[in-house]
């Protein structure tokens, strides 16, 4: 499986952000975005998401389910966390599970993976935002996609959840998957570097 | 299907919990229709023969009042680029996320109406034909309502200007679902004629409201 971009131009509000932007990435590998504020980071995971239309250029993966389009093989992990307050954590990840669908796994065992299974009946409007980053992270894992966008993944959390989730990329690539991560500081296991935009 | 039904649950429950919007409608509807014999005053008759209009006005108003949340909510928590990305149509995502804002928020005004009928001196023939009329209307008003909502998402402004895009499009239902309760009670027409393009109105809005939408939030998507 291959993702690849060629010549893509990004525009946001009449303003250009990027263009002739290339990039590639296989099975296995992490591609690691980095860049000034501004340079276009997360609005690239998006371009990637679909979320967003390219200006010009493309961005295709090889070697996919065929049926389905990119954006149907992603995870995206955004600054927001998709969580409803109202609702505790595990009918949260639940409902992800079943919305998102294709192959998934037991929510329980996804929250006992990010150590957030103690607080399976707590209301998500109680977590705090390391936790919360957690949960968002639980969905990664209940739902099964080869592709991971990942937008300041390590945000909010602690060290030892940092070590958690570099362990938790790290299987995600062993099982041929991929990762396109936006990031400042270190993602804590082997990737290339894509930089966007002038020297910091 | 499960996709779908997962979130119309997940829809229901929050507008159920602590600060969802399903109680509040209710109490916006009573709130309206209380008030308005202190305005009118205390002419039993002249109550009667407003009461259909006056419980569509306020179902109405009710039912706009939590609708600006529809996408809003998940626009500003990201849920809304995951159910975009997602392998169920948008289409029917929409749909399903107006029925559920119907079964948390419309239902509740049409079995609320009998009891507010009583404060208005319709009778037992008025209410259930009022209420029936709303029972087939006020999805109307949710599948339509939905395109504004998705507008707003869209144009990143709530509130007055849902109310602003969605009126005009609500007077057709207003019109033929007072017209079909007035007939019921007083006649001389027959209750069936705008009943029946009250149910039309409803069918068209069940197909144009989520293409619609899912246009509008396709387009708006930044």
């Amino acid at each position: 499986m291959r993702l690849s971009g060629r010549d893509i131009r990004c525009v946001r509000g009449g303003r250009e952000v990027f263009a002739a932007l290339d990039f590639e990435a296989s099975s296995g590998e992490a591609l690691a975005i980095t860049g000034p504020n501004g340079a276009g980071k997360t609005s690239l995971l998006r371009l990637i998401a679909g979320l967003l239309t390219v200006a010009a250029g493309s961005i295709s993966l090889e070697g996919g389910e065929a049926e389905l389009s990119l954006p149907e093989q992603t995870h995206y992990l955004g600054h927001r966390d998709a969580l409803k307050p109202a609702l505790s954590v595990s009918e949260n990840l639940t409902f992800w599970r079943d919305f998102l669908g294709g192959e998934t796994s037991d929510p329980a065992a996804s929250l006992a993976a990010v150590g957030l299974d103690h607080a399976a009946r707590l209301p998500a409007a109680y977590l705090s935002a390391g936790q919360r980053r957690r949960l968002s992270v639980a969905r990664l894992l209940a739902v099964r996609r080869p592709v991971w966008l990942l937008d300041e993944p390590t945000n909010a959390l602690d060290t030892s959840g940092q070590s958690l989730f570099a362990g938790l990329m790290q299987d995600h690539l062993a099982h041929g998957g991929l990762i396109v991560a936006a990031t400042h500081a270190p993602l804590g296991l082997p990737a290339r570097e894509l930089r966007i935009g002038g020297a910091s | 299907m499960t996709a779908l039904a997962a979130l119309i649950r997940r829809d229901i429950r929050i507008a159920l919990r602590v600060g969802g919007g399903a109680l509040i409608g209710v109490l916006f509807f009573l709130t309206v229709v209380v008030l308005m014999p202190f305005a009118v005053g205390p002419d039993l008759a002249l109550l009667t023969r407003l009461g259909p209009a006056i419980l569509w006005l306020g179902a109405l108003l009710a039912s706009l009042l939590t609708l600006d949340r529809l996408f809003m909510a998940d626009h500003e928590d990201g849920s809304l680029d995951l159910i975009v990305m997602s392998r169920t149509p948008l289409e029917l995502t929409c749909a399903a996320k107006a029925l559920a804002h119907w079964l948390a928020a419309g239902l509740p005004l049409v079995i609320a109406t009998p009891v507010l009928g009583l404060l208005l001196n319709l009778d037992a023939t008025a209410t259930s034909a009022v209420a029936l009329t709303l029972f087939v209307g006020t999805p109307a008003l949710t599948f339509t309502g939905m395109i504004g909502a998705a507008l707003a998402v869209t144009l990143h402004r709530g509130g007055l200007l849902l109310a602003v895009l969605v009126l005009p499009l609500s007077i057709p239902v207003l019109i033929f679902g007072v017209a079909a309760s007035e007939a019921a009670i007083t006649g001389p027409l027959t209750f069936g004629a705008p009943f029946s393009i009250l149910c039309a109105l409803s069918l068209i809005s069940f197909v144009v409201g989520p293409f619609a939408a899912a246009a509008s939030l396709r387009q708006g998507l930044d």
